[in-house]
């Protein structure tokens, strides 16, 4: 059952061609992310009026909801927190079962710009890669992007690690500014890594065959609300997601059973 | 001193324990959020149990004098205390998840049952 279908004709002549032609979803994870919802909404809207944007509200006790569906997104709310992982994954699921050719996600916290869309979505839509994502650090030009010292080496780390393991240069495995076919949505929506799910998602997209694909973004500072990640978080978070890297270089079958959550 | 006997099979235990986590974790059955416990404990039991002065050294600081490896069981027990203490946590934020799930089904049942 589709929810509805794309307007094709709204979209003015700036939009891609070849963007008018297919059902394109953008995802927005959120939590308490009520002051800049709303803009990122506008600017998705901006970019492309066809873009339906679905907002996953994953437990917040703003506004949120209220700002997105206000903004005219469809909102999806999750009852509880599910953490980033299975709130994003709930959008890769309604993107796959309302069979949606493209999805892109976008943070509902403002710090991705919209405008960048058609670069991070250009291999995607000529066909090159499954999965494309936008990364603070592929220019090698120094980011305007700014944040701690330990979370930069941290991110630096991460990449290096995950290089070596998918045999492929990657610059920044914690990015959720991304682009994907139905390849890679289905992928997604089958399996995806519950909290802090990007580094393990990496790698899992190299194990299924999936061709990834960076490309240079610059990111905002935050628009409102705060970070998640602080500094006893981030030790867990180096912890378990190693831990899950490796640990998960053992399995075979790599796509987990139905129901073997 | 402790006995090597019981520094050997302490240390092999302890490491089957690291082993069986990582196998859990492996094959899908055991999440890494609630591993790490696990594994800290597994980590943590071998060091003590292999190296031996130092678990001497701790025992000194703790005035355990007349049998070292009191130290292994006092630090297994602490751990497992952390680990139920955790679940038990784990356990509460689920049941209260499960609540919430029920009244929100019940509510979607009822408003279906109205729209038809
Ligand atoms: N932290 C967190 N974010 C969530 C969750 N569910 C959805 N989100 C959204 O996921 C996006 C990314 O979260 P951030 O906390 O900004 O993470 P980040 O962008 O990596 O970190 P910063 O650079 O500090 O902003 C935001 O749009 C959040 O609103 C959740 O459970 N926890
Ligand atoms: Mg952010």
């Amino acid at each position: 059952m589709r929810v509805s279908e794309t307007v094709a004709t709204a979209a003015p002549p700036t939009v891609d061609a070849r963007l008018r032609e297919i059902r394109r979803v953008a995802i927005v994870p959120a939590l308490n992310e009520e002051h800049s919802i709303g803009r990122v909404i506008d600017e998705l809207r901006a970019f492309d009026p066809g873009l339906d944007v679905v907002v996953v509200d994953d437990g917040s006790v703003d506004g949120t909801s209220r700002a997105a569906a206000a903004a005219g997104a469809r909102v999806l709310r999750l009852p509880f927190n599910l953490g980033i992982g299975g709130a994003v994954q709930t959008g890769f699921r309604f993107a796959f079962e309302q069979d949606y050719d493209v999805a892109v996600r976008v943070d509902g916290d403002g710090q991705h710009d919209p405008a960048q869309l058609g670069r991070v979505l250009e291999p995607v839509l000529r066909g090159d890669a499954d999965i494309v994502v936008g990364s603070r650090f592929a220019s090698g030009l120094p980011s305007g992007y700014r944040s701690s010292r330990s979370r930069r080496i941290g991110i630096r780390l991460l990449a290096a690690i995950v290089s070596r393991i998918v045999g492929q240069r990657v610059t920044d495995t914690t990015s959720g500014f991304q682009a994907l076919n139905r390849e890679g949505i289905a992928l997604f929506a089958r399996d995806y890594p519950h909290d802090y799910p990007e580094v393990e998602a990496t790698v899992m997209v190299f194990r299924h065959r999936l061709r990834l694909l960076e490309v240079p973004v610059e990111m905002r500072e935050r628009g409102g609300g705060r970070s998640s990640i602080t500094a006893l978080r981030s030790i867990y978070y180096m912890v378990k997601v190693l831990l899950a890297i490796f640990v998960g270089l053992f399995r075979r079958d790599v796509v987990p059973r139905e129901g073997s959550e | 001193m402790t006995p090597l006997s019981v520094s050997i099979a302490g240390a092999i235990a302890s490491f089957v324990l690291v082993l069986v986590v990582l196998e859990l974790i492996r094959s899908r059955r055991l999440r890494e959020r609630y591993a790490l416990l696990w594994l800290a404990t597994g980590i943590v039991l071998t060091v003590l149990s292999a190296w031996r002065e130092g678990l001497n050294t701790i025992a000194g600081w703790l005035g355990v004098r007349s049998y070292p490896p009191a130290v292994l069981f006092a630090v297994g027990i602490l751990f497992i205390l952390a680990v139920l203490l955790h679940y038990s946590t784990v356990i509460s934020r689920l049941s209260d998840q499960n609540v919430l799930l029920a009244q929100r089904l019940a509510l979607l049942e009822q408003e279906l049952h109205e729209a038809n």
